[in-house]
């Protein structure tokens, strides 16, 4: 598949503050490569909640980013305590957000079915005391 | 109905954006949950909330809302001001609570866009 962009981002876990910069960074590189606007904004909702759940409950991450002529591909694989029941985590409204997320508005348990719903193709692997990895596809059209 | 009109009739404070007032304002969300704006809202929109920090900013970039109200007397944080001034966000606090600005923008004509 020929690729017409690549680029890897480290996430680190922990910080709250620092989330967001991945996925405004995506969100620029792919105005530049003039990508619909609704497009866009699917690509960068899926990639922000993926980089705030790796921020909350993460230690790190890679976030691969692709654009292919005919899809967006987002791949994120973490090191932190993976998910036991993937299918609940999926479940809107369900989060093991501490009171502090909470109160900061974290935790609405929708960041999981937000990217789901904002992709083409989504993917989730988790292995609990590793880590999980996302693979999140978006058609260009 | 453009955002100075709303800023007028609610007495709302301008924090930052006094150059972007002009913009339109097509609808609004109401919510303290991150998540749940990203989900609901839509560009165009006026989001009311407690939330202070900066990821607010973030959020109100990814789905193009007009502005946020920040309620309840709250005031953005100062590194929250400084990227809303980055981003053109504008930002703008009022004394009332979250549902009593709801209200009065429903009455502006301000509904779910
Ligand atoms: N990268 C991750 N590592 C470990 N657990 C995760 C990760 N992402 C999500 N989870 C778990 O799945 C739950 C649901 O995630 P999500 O739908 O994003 O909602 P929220 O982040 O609001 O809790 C989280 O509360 C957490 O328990
Ligand atoms: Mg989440």
């Amino acid at each position: 598949m020929d690729k017409a962009f690549s680029q890897i981002y480290k996430i680190q876990g922990g910080n709250i503050y620092n989330a967001g910069k991945a996925s405004t960074e995506i969100k620029s590189i792919l105005k530049q490569l003039g990508i619909n606007s609704f497009i866009i904004r699917r690509v960068a909702i899926a990639a922000y909640e993926a980089e705030m759940n790796v921020v909350m409950y993460a230690k790190h991450a890679t976030m691969t980013f692709e654009v292919t002529p005919k899809q967006i591909n987002i791949i994120v694989e973490d090191e932190g305590p993976g998910i036991a029941d993937v299918s609940l985590a999926m479940q809107e409204g369900y989060s093991t957000a501490t009171p502090e997320m909470r109160e900061m508005g974290f935790g609405a348990g929708m960041g999981l079915p937000n990217i789901k719903r904002n992709s083409d193709s989504f993917k989730i692997e988790s292995v609990v005391g590793k880590g999980i990895k996302l693979e999140i596809k978006i058609n260009i059209n | 109905m453009k955002l100075k009109e709303i800023v007028k009739k609610l007495k709302l404070s301008v924090r930052c954006g006094e150059n972007n007032l002009d913009r339109d304002v097509t609808g609004g969300c109401a919510s303290d949950m991150l998540s749940n704006v990203i989900a609901y809202s839509k560009k165009g929109d006026v989001w009311t909330t407690i939330q202070i920090h900066a990821n607010i900013v973030a959020v109100a970039v990814l789905k193009e809302l007009a502005a946020i109200i920040i309620v309840q007397g709250r005031e953005p944080a100062d590194d929250t001001i400084q990227k809303a001034k980055e981003e053109n966000i504008p930002l703008l606090v009022s004394k009332l609570s979250a549902y009593e600005v709801v209200g009065k923008m429903y009455e502006l004509g301000v509904g779910r866009n």
